[in-house]
């Protein structure tokens, strides 16, 4: 069970590549798809290495990719961001 | 509104005014990573965002003003320094940023610059420093490097640049930094220790511009441009600031080189003046106290 | 409102222009200023300096005009009223950032003691050769509101009408003295607080959710708000929306840009003050303003005298400036003689609202010092021939 998991804001990538270069444990690559600008946006290959560290988040130049902690299943608040 | 199929947020979404996205800055530029970085630090500083106001100057990183949902101030070129040294004299409450990039802050801002480094004025200053004019298409800017290729330097630059780590410290800044936008945590803790200091700070945070300075340059794209800042810099916290300039092609020397301490503008004025007035004295005057209010109709 | 009496130095005084001034200032609510030294403005930050710690405010001499200009706007959305103060080269170097003021609609007064130039010039003798200046000085369409004080009473006075001018109308304010205005030392009646009205920010009564910075219902003045009070709102210079934010089109252009001229336009009526002396009978009127009002009344007075018909228009609001009124005589007199310490500014504005149905002499002179009343007399002479 994954620890973490990638929200993917397609429409505002720019296909830069730094998530998929920085995230720690190879969980991204960029897809094949297009968004409506003929970007390709990331995709998860490996979601199950996913830590939720939101390195990706923090790369992402666009604000269009962020991870998350999954809840753990002994407290079923949802995952999100502050605020 | 975004097309996220969950209910999580985006850490960095309530601090972005979402209905202007997405912004203009070119793919892989740095600047954005930055606002990442900027953002963490707030939410990490517990910064109260009604009290805090960003001013911006002119330029790529200048459009920052008006992305973030803060009251933000996109101002003249060069002058976010003083813009920001009224609002922070007017309203000392207030936590007062200013986020502009390296022609702006240290060309024509230049005296600003040094100026309120000299005063200790209580601003943050984060500048992006890309290393050239990108907004206006890639000129000389103070921090390009020699020998590099700029539009208005086609056959190469030779002008010495600024290392403004050293132009800051050696001002009076009280925290001087420089990280690149590989480092995107260690960023976000400097500006969080900028927070927590009164005085001038002063991070510089190197970023691509890979449409202008990197093309021209032929140094690739922003993916290569972090690798590069991976794998070229070198933290040196503590070190003299003289000994932190950049090159071409060199070393980028990386960490917290200033952090000291000294009273800043405010708290020197006060001083002065109840030591010369003493009950005489009359504070500022707290303008949410003020009956500025009107009663327009 | 009334002014608030920790800035009021109520009182009879001996003070000159310079001075005055900045106790206008004081009367009026300003709370921050932001000067560099040039003279001969400098005393009315020197005094400012003095007075507002024990006042309640900030001054900083800045390290630069550039600096002064922009950071007394600082000041304003920092919830303060501000000013400035500077002559004609600094005036030049405040250009951008009074652009600046009127694009963001920052109210704020900028005090321009004007001496002789171009450039340095005559650093300490009197011009009034940055009217033009005051109205067209920054790039791009915009209006701006000039006042004339022509007295050190008038400094005092009309400063506090400048800074309620800015508010009412979002504006940045010309205040234009001249050399021999500051530096004049008359008696100066301050009064009472409660007898001086001042006009209070246009603050934002909606909430946060509702408030638009940029908004106008009708009156075309927006309502504002300052940093820190939650309102999160944007300020820029660019061509923008009612949300503040940066719209680049040219409808959003005409839009902005034609409310910013018509807010004032609209107003000129109400915002125009001049005086009149013996303006019923006249065959010639003589418009002036500053100090050269002080020099033709002599002449005009000298004219009365001879029997000649004429009367006097001082312009105490510069800009906009009074077409109507120009009109309205220009009907039925037939010459204006335009005395000014430049080589022709205003007269350019009496000639054109003329527009040919009356004579417009102008008496020109380089700056340096006054007319000789005798010159302007002359002129009336001559127009009177008409």
């Amino acid at each position: 069970m994954a620890k973490g998991r990638v929200s993917v804001v397609v429409e505002r990538c720019k296909a830069c590549g730094f998530c998929v270069e920085f995230c720690p444990t190879h969980v991204l690559a960029l897809s094949s798809a297009f968004n409506s600008k003929g970007y390709h946006p990331p995709h998860v290959v490996h979601p199950e290495k996913c830590s939720g560290c939101d390195l990706c988040g923090m790369y992402c130049p666009d604000f269009a990719i962020y991870g998350t902690k999954v809840p753990s299943e002994k407290s079923p608040e949802k995952a999100g961001g502050e605020k | 509104m975004l097309n996220v199929l969950d209910e999580t947020v985006n850490p960095v979404e309530p601090f972005l005014r979402s209905d202007r996205m997405p912004h203009i800055w070119c793919p892989g530029c740095g600047i954005g990573t930055t606002v990442n970085s900027f953002a963490r630090a707030l939410i990490e500083s517990k910064i109260d965002l009604e009290s805090l106001a960003l001013v911006s100057g002119i330029g790529c990183t200048g459009r920052v003003a008006g992305y973030v949902k803060l009251d933000s101030f996109h101002t003249t070129h060069g002058r976010a320094i003083p813009f920001a040294t009224g609002l922070k004299l007017a309203n000392p409450k207030l936590n007062v940023v200013v986020y502009s990039g390296d022609g702006d802050l240290s060309a024509i801002g230049g005296n600003h610059l040094i100026h309120a480094a000299r005063r200790n004025i209580d601003l943050k200053v984060i500048c992006v420093n890309n290393l050239i004019y990108a907004m206006t298409g890639g000129q000389t800017a103070p921090t390009t490097p020699g020998h590099a290729t700029t539009s208005t330097n086609p056959y190469g630059t030779f002008e010495p640049a600024f290392n403004l780590p050293h132009l800051v410290d050696a001002a009076g800044a009280v925290y001087v930094a420089r990280w690149t936008t590989f480092h995107v945590r260690q960023l976000a803790r400097s500006i969080s220790e900028a927070f927590a200091k009164k005085g001038f700070s002063f991070i510089e945070v190197i970023s691509p511009c890979p449409t202008l300075y990197q093309r021209r340059n032929k140094m690739g794209d922003g993916l290569d441009t972090m690798k590069y800042y991976k794998e070229k810099s070198k933290v040196k916290n503590g070190a003299p600031t003289g000994e932190v300039g950049l090159t071409l092609n060199g070393e980028i020397a990386v960490g917290k080189f200033v952090d000291r301490d000294r009273p800043d503008y405010q708290t020197m004025m006060r001083a002065q003046y109840v030591e010369a007035l003493g009950d005489r004295y009359v504070d500022v005057p707290d303008p949410e106290e003020s009956d500025m209010e009107c009663v327009c109709g | 409102m009334k002014a608030d009496p920790h800035g009021v130095l109520t009182g009879t005084h001996f003070m000159d222009g310079d001075h005055a001034c900045c106790e206008g200032a004081l009367a009026a609510g300003a709370r921050f200023a932001a000067g560099y030294p040039i003279t001969p403005s400098t005393e009315v930050v020197e005094r400012f300096a003095a007075r507002v710690p024990t006042v309640g405010g900030t001054f900083i001499q800045m390290e630069d005009e550039l600096a002064a200009s922009i950071a007394l706007q600082g000041g304003v959305w920092g919830g303060a009223k501000a000013f400035t103060v500077t002559s004609g080269p600094g005036f030049s170097l405040m250009m951008e950032h009074i652009g600046y003021a009127a694009m963001t609609e920052t109210p704020c007064v900028f005090v321009d003691v004007q001496r002789g130039g171009p450039s340095t010039g005559l650093p300490t003798l009197p011009a009034q050769a940055d009217m033009m200046q005051a109205r067209w000085g920054s790039h791009g369409d915009y209006e701006i509101i000039a006042l004339c004080p022509n007295s050190p009473q008038e400094c005092f006075d009309l400063t506090i009408r400048a800074f309620n001018l800015a508010e009412e109308f979002r504006v940045p304010v010309m205040f234009m003295m001249d050399e021999v205005v500051g530096h004049m030392t008359e008696k100066v009646v301050i009064p009472p607080a409660d007898q001086i009205e001042v006009t209070p920010r246009k603050h934002t009564h909606k909430s946060i959710e509702d408030y638009l910075p940029y908004a106008t219902n009708g009156d075309l003045v927006p309502e504002m708000a300052h940093a820190g009070e939650g309102y999160k709102f944007h300020v820029t210079g660019l061509t923008h929306d009612e949300r503040g934010y940066p719209n680049m089109t040219p409808q959003t252009q005409d839009k902005l840009v034609r409310r910013l001229q018509n807010k004032i336009r609209v107003a000129a009526d109400r915002i125009c003050l001049f005086e009149e002396d013996r303006l019923e009978d006249a065959d010639v009127v003589v418009v002036s303003y500053g100090i050269t009002s002080r020099v033709a009344q002599r002449a005009i007075d000298a004219g009365r005298a001879r029997g000649l018909r004429v009367g006097k228009l001082r312009l105490i609001t510069a800009w906009p400036f009074p077409d109507k009124k120009i009109v309205e005589l220009a009907a039925r007199v037939k010459a204006f003689v335009v005395p000014e310490l430049n080589l022709g500014q205003m007269v350019r504005e009496v000639e054109r609202a003329a527009a040919g149905k009356a004579k417009t002499l102008a008496v020109t002179h380089a700056g340096g010092g006054v007319h000789n009343p005798d010159e302007i007399l002359n002129a009336i002479v001559e127009a009177s021939r008409c």
